[in-house]
């Protein structure tokens, strides 16, 4: 029927396999969304009758083959059916962040010569009204929703139902138009260009490919088991490559069901009423759910707080073994479903995360308490590691082998090399075409074998897990070679609740120092438990005893470092405990709270070069600033302190 | 854009000579003024000035002493609350009278029970005529969340809401009505400078979407000139000023009684 030729439906791009499914589980939901209180459906059949419409509205009013089409707004049906029109008609969409300011949506309407633009409402026009004069291209703004629209009489805007409408004639005059069309499209063509947030330069963007996408979801169906009676949420940014893969790439691919939120503040109800199969979410959610959790546990009634109290502890102490298929014994598998009962069961269906079969996260680390916490309570919540420019395709964790400090295992048909400074380069099916019109940018990060420069330093383990540990940019090697990733250092530091910042010195150098900051609620706290009197903060971290804890913490993570082959040489030999906190008023932290290295290195100079010259002791002088503007000299003798390293395994073996 | 082709209608409320005493005390004396449909006129004047009395007499609430009231070319002295609101007028209140107890939906339901036909047999039967006429209300007062941003409270015991959320509530509440003749009874009252500026853009979006008039009391001048078109300003219960917001800026009267400056 696609084309009267070829007797089988075309499966390589994202639009044919549209139609295919509309011809195999056309009665099948495709995707819902919540409008008046009421969810609303579309089956696979009529999602392909809207995408035909929309397709033959763009074509009547003027959009070729090899347009870009820039689509803005929440995540809506109407908006992900405007990917697919574009695509059916070889146009590009081009999702941007409805959030994004205005110099860079500018840039990226010109870079990507964007004529034509969907948006969802009012505000979107509003913006795009806005810069227009900016942007000399654009001439076609199609808007979902009417609420006050009415007044607006600039003739590059029209409403979205008017394009079907236009759409609708068009295709009925001439009724084999898609067709025609789709027989034109490559599976290698760009199915999408997604903008990647420059936080140095301007946004790229990332030219993907109809067989990237379907290759990659098809590999991950098979990872993860997906299956087309799969439900999903759909409420992170669809300009984002998690949400472009997972709602819809994914759900085309697989045939699940995508779901819309009423709106943005109504996504933690939503996911209750929906109970999506699968899940993805960036840490900081994650941790807004915990909290909230906690917060109403607060509330409730003692024998409530009690139960949660308690069962929690069971969790905590059996749960990640019962998760991960590990032995545990009789009585604690009791005590777990019994907790399960009266705890986890309602927590989980409270949360919306009844029906998860896999949860992932990735972006950022995730802290230990959060992973444990979801993992514990059973939700299967594991990590996964990719980029953009890897369509998010590079390492998962396996059922089973979740693990906190690594980003999983790398996935069928991805390769994966160490460069230098520990930088991982990436050889992945979702491996992008190119940068849009920007073949040095291209360049610079494809290697000539044909791996993507991710940016990050990392390595393998043992078990094949993949470990990011910093930026490449910021690695540096020690003088015998070893790999030096002093934010990995800091970031394993900090997890103790006494220590507040670290910075690691060994660039270039013998051996790897710090500077420890010392968390002055925790220690105080801890030192009054033990009888130990201090007049402030020097005082305090001047003590012998504070000293003596500090080592213990800092043994434990050259312990850590001891497993890991390629960090075992990056121990903590010596340290020391500042004077005053590093602070962002003296320049010493950026308004982020991260350490200036560079600055701090030069500014403690003195103590550096002390640190690396077997002195017991250091007098130094600083100038700080307080809070009302004032300078003042603060002046201490800092001791310096050693720390005991742990042979490694490939040391002991020798 | 919205208020230079906005097209004010014929006068759909007639204010004459009213006046209203409680005993000896004069709340209104000798007010006369008009209201256009598609109109947002504001009344200000200070604490104690007669304004919400004003509202009070429009809707049914205080029935005037002298002077009549003409609503959409009917001539009345006196008129139930009751049958004010079955010919299309709304109000909120100063002090917010919602059903603290039930949720957000259920409030605005309310605003419904005028429009409801079905017997009381038939509602607690749910049959057939008064379950679809249910559905059909339970549209309406969607459409209403909807438009006032409110989904994700819908279930939410009203009692539990901020106050600025409350009053939108409210404001839904009276649109549930479908009314002609919105009254709004400081709608801004208490309200931080966000919150008042979404509560200025619901209230210009009701008069443009629904065509409703709107009187409103205000106290934020900076709110009451931006918003109306045209003002009343009351003061001892006499009218002192009525004009556009530029003429009523200019008004030496105004300016000595609300500003409280005077040679």
């Amino acid at each position: 029927m696609l084309d009267s030729s070829s007797p089988s439906v075309r499966e390589d791009t994202l639009s044919a396999l549209i139609l295919k499914n509309a011809k195999v589980i056309g009665s099948k939901t495709a995707i819902r969304e919540k409008d008046l209180g009421i969810w609303q459906s579309w089956s696979w059949s009529a999602v392909a009758d809207e995408v035909k419409w929309l397709a033959g509205g763009l074509a009547s009013k003027g959009y070729l083959r090899g347009n870009n089409l820039a689509i803005i707004g929440d995540n809506r049906p109407r908006l992900y059916w405007s990917f697919a029109a574009a695509q059916s008609i070889g146009g590009i969409p081009v999702p941007l962040y409805q959030d994004a300011i205005a110099e860079e949506m500018i840039h990226v309407f010109n870079d990507a010569e964007i004529e034509f633009a969907v948006v969802e409402d009012q505000e979107q026009v509003d913006k795009l009204l806005e810069i227009m004069p900016q942007c000399s291209k654009l001439r076609c703004i199609i808007y979902g929703d009417p609420r006050g629209m009415r007044h607006y009489d600039n003739p590059a805007v029209i409403a979205y139902e008017d394009v079907r409408a236009l759409g609708r004639k068009f295709i009925e005059e001439q009724p084999d138009f898609l067709e025609r069309e789709l027989e034109k499209c490559h599976t290698d063509d760009v199915s999408v260009i997604l903008y990647t947030s420059g936080t140095t330069s301007k946004p790229k963007g990332v030219c993907l490919t109809h067989r990237a996408c379907i290759d990659v979801a098809k590999a991950d169906m098979g990872f993860d088991g997906y299956s087309d009676d799969g439900e999903i949420l759909s409420y992170l940014p669809m300009a984002w490559v998690g949400d472009h893969l997972f709602s819809y790439a994914q759900s085309i691919v697989t045939g699940y069901t995508v779901n819309c939120p009423e709106s943005s503040e109504t996504v933690m109800t939503d996911m209750r009423e929906i109970g999506p199969t699968y899940y993805f979410a960036p840490p900081p959610v994650f941790e807004n759910l915990l909290t909230q959790v906690t917060i109403r546990m607060e509330d409730a009634s003692k024998l409530k707080k009690w139960l949660y109290k308690t069962f929690m502890a069971v969790a905590q102490k059996s749960g990640l073994d019962i998760i991960d298929g590990r032995a545990v014994s009789i009585k604690n598998r009791i005590l777990y479903s019994l907790g399960n009962i009266c705890i986890y069961a309602p927590l989980r269906n409270n949360l919306g995360m009844s029906r998860i079969k896999v949860a992932y996260t990735g972006g950022a680390a995730i802290g230990p308490d959060l992973y444990r916490f979801y993992r514990s309570i059973g939700i299967n919540l594991k990590q996964l590691y990719g980029q953009t420019e890897t369509l998010a395709y590079v390492c998962k964790q396996p059922n089973g082998e979740a693990r906190l400090d690594s980003v999983g295992t790398p996935m069928p048909g991805v390769d994966i090399k160490v460069g230098d400074k520990g930088e991982i380069l990436v050889k992945s099916p979702g491996l992008l075409k190119e940068y849009y019109k920007n073949p040095k940018a291209t360049e610079e990060s494809i290697t000539g074998d044909g791996y993507f420069r991710t940016g990050d330093a990392g390595f393998i383990d043992q078990d094949g897990h993949l470990k990011i540990i910093d930026r490449a940019q910021d690695v540096g090697t020690l003088n015998d070679g070893t790999m030096f990733a002093p934010q990995f250092l800091e970031n394993k530091l900090k997890f103790f609740p006494f220590i507040k910042e670290a910075v690691c010195f060994g660039d270039k150098r013998d051996a790897v120092c710090a500077f420890i900051n010392i968390e002055m609620d925790a220690v105080g706290n801890w030192a009054e438990r033990q009888g130990l009197g201090y007049s402030g903060y020097v005082d305090l971290a001047s003590k012998p005893e504070v000293y003596e804890l500090l080592q213990s913490c800092i043994e434990q993570v050259n312990q850590d470092l001891a497993r890991e082959d390629t960090l075992s040489g990056s121990q903590i030999k010596r340290f020391l405990i500042l004077h005053k906190e590093l602070d962002a008023d003296d320049d010493e932290l950026t308004r982020t709270r991260k350490v200036r290295r560079d600055f701090v290195a030069e500014k403690y100079g003195v103590l550096v070069s002390a640190l690396y010259d077997e002195a017991k002791e250091c007098f130094i002088e600083t100038q700080m600033k307080f809070e009302d503007g004032r300078t003042g000299i603060i002046s201490a003798n800092i001791s310096i302190s050693d720390a005991k390293t742990t042979q490694s395994n490939l040391e002991l073996a020798a | 854009m919205n208020d230079t082709d906005r097209k004010l209608g014929p006068t759909i409320l007639k204010v004459e000579s009213i006046s209203l005493a409680f005993g000896g005390v004069k709340a209104l004396t000798n007010i006369s003024f008009e209201v256009k449909q598609h109109e947002i006129l504001a009344i200000i004047g200070p604490n104690g000035a007669g304004k919400s009395s004003m509202l009070n007499v429009i809707n049914g609430v205080y029935h005037p002493n002298a002077g009549s009231i003409t609503y959409k070319d009917n001539v009345r002295q006196q008129m139930k609350p009751y049958e004010a609101a079955s010919q299309g007028i709304a109000r909120t209140f100063q002090n917010i009278a919602l059903f603290k107890g039930m949720s957000v939906l259920d409030n605005i339901m309310t605003g419904r029970t005028l429009k409801m036909n079905a017997g009381f047999l038939a509602q607690c039967l749910h049959m057939g005529p008064a379950r679809n006429e249910e559905i059909e209300h339970r549209k309406k007062v969607e459409e209403i969340i909807d438009f006032l941003q409110i989904q994700s409270i819908r279930k939410t015991p009203v009692g539990r809401l901020p106050y600025g959320l409350q009053k939108r509530v409210e404001l839904g509440r009276a649109l549930a009505a479908e009314p002609e003749l919105l009254l709004l009874d400081e709608p801004m009252a208490g309200m931080n400078i966000e919150e008042k500026e979404d509560m200025s853009r619901f209230i210009l979006d009701v008069n443009d979407e629904f065509g409703t008039t709107i009187v409103l009391i205000e106290h934020d001048m900076g709110v009451v000139m931006d918003l109306s078109d045209r003002i009343v300003v009351l003061d001892y219960g006499k009218k002192i000023g009525d004009g556009t917001p530029t003429e009523i800026r200019n008004n030496k009267e105004v300016i000595d009684a609300y500003l409280g400056v005077s040679d």
